[in-house]
């Protein structure tokens, strides 16, 4: 019997996966045993099909299915060579060179196969933790240096002590999984591609503070990623890795998947807070903080995917083997994704301090269009737009604070040079305006009039006046903001105005257009 | 019609929907979703009756359905295109895909075809963000869109 692997995550079905999987089941028959894995994250080749061979996983990609007859026919199960074959799978520089922790699994196992999750490490950090007090576990964490993933890189360890710390007969872990910033998906490809991982690093923070309640909070956006957890969540009970007693252990914890409806403020942590306790996602003042005053009053650890994602390795392997990777005060390994336009898109995990440069143009491959980078985009809607002049950018928190940017969630979307940054920076407010949870001022009234300025301006209508306006509402906006949302809209607004002041001169577009 | 006995069967489903979460923290967001799957949008006749179910202002349900923009107050066209606006689609030609689909349908973002056959939405991302332009049609995602493949779908989905 020959193993065949083609990918379930959503993105590789965008492009067909299903009908090249029925295909090749079509064509083999029983010869061959269809695995649907994750992604491998290298998405400009997908639907890659992998043929498991002595040498090793053999991959083929994009197929498209009217492909797969004569692939087969070229000898594709027996790892033959052809036009679309690249080889072995792990030895591409693309896999080769990548450090991965979080998405070791990824696309490598069945995503939903118990068995393969322990054959590949699955439980160990999890074994590890409920051997040892709550307090050595949050020590553990602390001493890996590791930083909230969802973008404000807070010290995971910290929150979660002050979760320990808190007293009550009641708390929650929450996963902030409303992954809704454009350029990002790593969140989305982990819960399809490797659930148990996200589940299992739940529960070793839940042990960790004392919860015996858990929310993955998933944007409606990703009905599969819900699919696929929510079965995770079920196998997972079977097995008593959920529930009571958890792997015969003192400690209990139950855990669901809530799905959110269409607000991108609920990926603000309060507001997520909120959405769950089946409320508008209004923002909510800090302090007090979720740690202390958290989902329904109670001490909670609200963390991103990626954050959790990262505690099975850190406990399975130690805090100081994580911190050995990475720089400065930025440890252990970021999973960047690279998006937009982009010859080769996709998922890559490494440690922190690579540059921007060695990831867009190295293995990013510059533009899909073939033009020259102009600008690109990094940590979602509100990170700054970056030039491509500095592309010696290191990827760690603080460089990028220097650099008056910002890392985020580790998303990077390119544009080529036909992209005009008056319009992208006008689209910042207008997608503001269309995503204010309306409790504050600044950003509620700022960002519709950061349009309406913004028009004037590249209407060319008193010009310096509202370029000083702007800048004025952008102050106000960064100061008077309750959270991120109004708070960090000025980032692509006035890196868009430093970087490319010529783009907001009247008639700039226009201009543009006739060249 | 028989309004009384329709308005009848409508709360009854409506309960039956909130039973099913009854026992749920914070309930009203799965319990909303419920509804959606069940009656295909959130009619505004249902709010009080949720409200009395659950104990909340008919203000208090009203702004939770309203603040959410999935949460529908009439029935969508048989198709749901949900085409991707945010930065990395388009920086590959979301804003063309989107004045395609404008054209092609007839109608704006936000609307439904006369016949009742297509809603088109806009979307600030779907994950799909190396493999762009993307939409979501009838809760499946689609990636590398352009107009040609655009119908090509929608076609083949109207056969099916």
């Amino acid at each position: 019997m020959i193993t065949v692997f083609v990918p379930r995550d959503s993105a590789a079905v965008s492009v067909g996966a299903d009908e090249v999987a029925a295909a090749i089941q079509r064509e083999a028959g029983d010869a061959v045993r269809v695995v649907r894995n994750g992604s491998r994250g290298m998405l400009w080749l997908e639907p890659l099909v992998e043929v498991v061979t002595e040498r090793g996983r053999i991959g083929y990609g994009p197929v498209s299915p009217a492909a797969v007859p004569g692939l087969i026919e070229a000898g594709m199960l027996a790892g033959a060579d052809h036009e679309l074959c690249h080889g072995v799978v792990d030895e591409l520089p693309w896999m080769a060179e990548q450090q991965r922790l979080c998405f070791a699994r990824v696309g490598v196992i069945d995503p939903l196969s118990t068995d393969d999750y322990e054959a590949h490490g699955g439980l160990r950090g999890l074994r590890t933790a409920l051997e040892r007090d709550p307090a050595a576990v949050v020590a553990e964490v602390t001493e890996s240096g590791l930083r909230g993933r969802g973008g404000a890189g807070f010290p995971a360890g910290i929150k979660w002590k002050t979760v320990l710390d808190a007293q009550g007969p009641l708390k929650f872990v929450c996963c902030n999984a409303d992954e809704g910033d454009s350029g990002t998906f790593a969140d989305r490809m982990l819960m399809e591609g490797d659930p148990f991982c996200l589940i299992e690093g739940m529960t070793i923070a839940a042990h960790a503070v004392g919860a015996s309640e858990g929310y993955i909070y998933i944007r409606s956006e990703y009905p599969d990623a819900v699919s696929t957890m929510r079965r995770a969540i079920d196998i997972a009970y079977a097995h008593g890795w959920l529930g009571e007693n958890i792997l015969g252990s003192d400690t209990s914890f139950d855990l669901f998947v809530r799905v959110g409806a269409g607000a991108y403020i609920c990926g603000e942590e309060t507001s997520m807070l909120e959405s769950l306790e089946g409320k508008r996602g209004m923002v909510r003042s800090k302090p007090p903080i979720p740690a202390i005053t958290g989902l329904f009053g109670k001490p909670t650890v609200v963390n991103n995917v990626l954050t959790l994602a990262s505690v099975p390795a850190i406990l399975a392997d130690g805090g100081s083997a994580y911190a050995e990777l990475g720089v400065d005060r930025s440890r252990g390994t970021q999973v960047f994704q690279l998006a937009g336009n982009i010859a080769r898109g996709g998922v890559f995990e490494t440690a922190f301090g690579i540059t921007l440069g060695e990831l867009v143009d190295g293995y990013g491959g510059g533009t899909r269009s073939g033009r020259p980078v102009r600008a690109v985009q990094v940590g979602g809607p509100l990170g700054s737009y970056v030039p491509a002049g500095q592309f010696g950018l290191p990827m760690d928190y603080e460089a990028f604070a220097e650099a008056e940017a910002m890392l985020g969630h580790g998303g990077i979307v390119v544009f080529d040079d036909t992209v005009d940054m008056a319009a992208m920076a006008r689209f910042a407010m207008e997608f503001c305006a269309e995503e204010s949870c309306g409790k504050c001022t600044p950003c509620r009234v700022g960002a519709v009039r950061g349009v309406e300025v913004i028009d004037k301006i590249t209407g060319g209508d008193d010009r310096d006046g509202n370029l000083a306006l702007l800048n004025d509402l952008c102050e106000l906006m960064t100061d008077g903001s309750l959270c991120a949302m109004g708070g960090l809209t000025p980032n692509p607004v006035r890196s868009a105005l430093n970087h490319f002041p010529d783009d907001f001169s009247s008639g700039a577009a226009t201009q543009k257009e006739a060249t | 019609m028989a309004v009384e006995s329709a308005g009848a069967s409508v709360a009854e489903r409506v309960r039956a929907v909130v039973e099913a979460h009854r026992d749920e923290r914070g309930a009203l967001l799965p319990i909303l979703h419920g509804i959606q799957a069940e009656f295909g949008y959130i009619d505004p006749e249902v709010v009080p009756i949720l409200a009395a179910e659950l104990n909340l202002s008919r203000a208090d349900v009203h702004g939770v359905v309203t603040f959410y923009s999935d949460f529908r107050s009439e029935p969508a066209g048989a198709a749901t295109v949900r085409l991707c606006r945010a930065e990395a689609c388009q920086s590959v030609g979301a804003e063309k895909l989107v004045a395609d689909a404008e054209q092609v349908f007839g109608v704006k973002l936000g609307q439904t075809t006369p016949d009742g056959s297509v809603t088109l939405q806009q979307v600030f991302c779907l994950g799909n963000c190396a493999l762009g332009p993307a939409a979501q049609i009838n809760g499946r995602m689609y990636g590398r869109l352009d107009r040609t493949r655009l119908v090509e779908i929608l076609a083949k989905g109207a056969e099916a």
